[in-house]
């Protein structure tokens, strides 16, 4: 459904992504691992247009969407939920989720039952939602970063490290979302940190390393034989 | 006041202050707003107020009815900044602030050469659409100075209430705060910084054709708008809707007191003094609580 071809991404002068290819079908979870720095969120970025390809090319659903404006792709179905989640801070909880609920075409009863379908996962964004969203404590920053994807109805959302500095209750909900959307058939690409966490969620693995991807396994593979995460991630 | 000064002329100039800062907020506004969202300094902004005072001259001609004058003057200069904003400063979004202030210089340029070979210098005087007076004092204020007060903070009010209510409002706030993540969300920022930009040349506009009986339009009167909308929206906190119109106002009231003492022309300088402590000492607004 999503697949990049051998994509080249700089930042300025600097050459970030040397080549990088890799396929997620459709409600496929898929996870990225790599140390800090090896171009994962790049990776991302240059999905959701925030980063274009200078060759290369990124193609969802069999078209080819490389250089389009994100907020193109928002509208075909790609969700990026950042890693430094990026919450419209002055705006309130609810103000965030309609960034991505007031679309033309989402009737009354669609918007309810998307926003039931978030508050039922983290009851917590219905009691905040007049808050402004620099109030919430970090966890609920990055649950409603989640939830305000969600509102696109994405077909494929780009999850760059959701747990990153989470406590361990926050790092199963986190989990616990990851499944429910897949059990509704919403791909993922998940960049993380957590091994374990990656392992046990996704169904294949890709391992980058200096911009390129180094290797790729299913991840029951590489749950029965850890000798190749440790010699890309050290861990 | 131990200057001696009559309580009735402070009074006066309490309402002439009020009035003048209402239409100096008009204009504030829309320059914060634009600055706020896109990031770009617009030089041009007075010369939008002209292009309205002179559209608006040329309307009331054929129509003889200001308030059309003034919903046309407004619509006119929106559609304009529109597709100035388009042609010009799309092109230029994230680069150098400099660019951006070199590029609208010359807009502002290009277009008060146009009002003078279109217009002619000579200034033209509106017609005031309200002519009552009433007791002030000593003085028979006009009522269309009190109206045109009212009818800034109308279409403030009406700004502020866009902002905050509804698709779009959000929509421009979330776009201000962090663009790229808003594009991400599906918003067509490009769009929402071109409509941006028309509502706040549709406000310049209402400005001229409001100011337009008080001060007459003249080709060059955009240069004094800029300057005095420019240390407004430092003052009240570049990109802060708010407490540029606090400071608008502020601003104002400094002036009409000061001239009280001095010369009108001597006067602006207290806006000058104003602008350079708040430089110094609030650099990010005065009416804006002390950033985290």
């Amino acid at each position: 459904m999503l697949s990049l071809r051998d994509v080249h991404t700089y930042y300025g002068k600097s050459h970030i992504l040397h080549g990088v290819s890799l396929e997620v079908g459709p409600g496929e979870v898929v996870g990225l691992l790599g140390r800090n720095g090896v171009g994962k969120s790049t990776t991302l970025k240059s999905v959701m247009g925030l980063a274009p390809p200078a060759s290369g090319h990124v193609s969802f659903e069999g078209r080819d969407i490389t250089g389009l404006a994100p907020h193109h792709l928002a509208r075909l179905g790609i969700a990026w939920v950042p890693e430094d989640r990026r919450i419209f801070r002055l705006l309130s909880v609810m103000e965030n989720l309609r960034t991505g609920l007031d679309r033309t075409g989402v009737d009354d009863a669609r918007r309810a039952k998307l926003l039931d379908k978030v508050y039922a996962a983290f009851p917590v964004l219905r009691d905040r939602r007049d808050q402004a969203g620099g109030t919430l404590s970090g966890g609920e920053q990055q649950m409603l970063a989640i939830a305000r994807a969600m509102m696109l109805e994405p077909k494929i959302i780009l999850l760059d490290e959701p747990t990153e500095g989470l406590m361990p209750r926050m790092v199963s909900q986190i989990r616990e979302i990851v499944e429910v959307l897949h059990r509704e058939g919403v791909a993922i690409l998940l960049v993380e940190q957590n091994v374990a966490l990656t392992l046990a969620v996704s169904s294949r693995v890709y391992i980058m390393e200096k911009g390129v991807v180094r290797h790729q396994a299913p991840a029951a593979d590489l749950r029965a034989d850890q000798a190749v995460i440790h010699q890309y991630l050290g861990v | 006041m131990s200057v001696g000064i009559p309580v009735d002329q402070i009074l006066v100039q309490t309402v002439n202050g009020l009035v003048n800062g209402m239409i100096l907020a008009l204009v504030a506004s829309g320059l914060t707003l634009i600055f706020g969202i896109m990031d770009v300094v617009n030089f041009a902004h007075g010369d939008l107020v002209m292009l309205g005072g002179f559209v608006g001259a040329g309307t009331i001609a054929a129509t003889g009815n200001f308030w059309i004058a003034l919903v046309v003057a407004a619509l006119v200069v929106a559609v304009f900044g529109a597709a100035l904003q388009i042609s010009t400063l799309r092109p230029l979004l994230g680069r150098d602030p400099l660019t951006t202030i070199l590029a609208t210089f010359g807009v502002s340029l290009v277009l008060q050469k146009y009002a003078l070979w279109q217009w002619g210098p000579s200034a033209r005087n509106l017609p005031e659409p309200i002519t009552g007076r009433f007791d002030l004092f000593y003085l028979q204020y006009p009522w269309y100075r009190v109206a045109t007060a009212l009818l800034a903070g109308i279409m403030i009010g009406a700004l502020w209430l866009f902002l905050k209510r509804g698709k779009y409002g959000i929509w421009i706030r979330a776009t201000t705060q962090d663009r790229v993540m808003a594009s991400a969300m599906g918003i067509p920022v490009p769009w929402v910084h071109t409509a941006v930009f028309a509502i706040g040349a549709a406000m310049a506009a209402a400005s001229g054709v409001l100011f337009g009986p008080l001060g007459g339009v003249t080709q060059t009167m955009g240069a004094d708008f800029t300057l005095r909308a420019f240390i407004v929206v430092v003052v009240g906190g570049m990109g802060n809707l708010g407490g540029s119109i606090l400071a608008a106002i502020f601003i104002s009231l400094l002036e009409a007191y000061a001239s009280l003492v001095v010369s009108p022309a001597q006067a602006v300088i207290v806006s000058f003094v104003a602008l350079i402590l708040t430089l110094l000492f609030r650099p990010t607004g005065l009416f804006v609580p002390t950033p985290k």
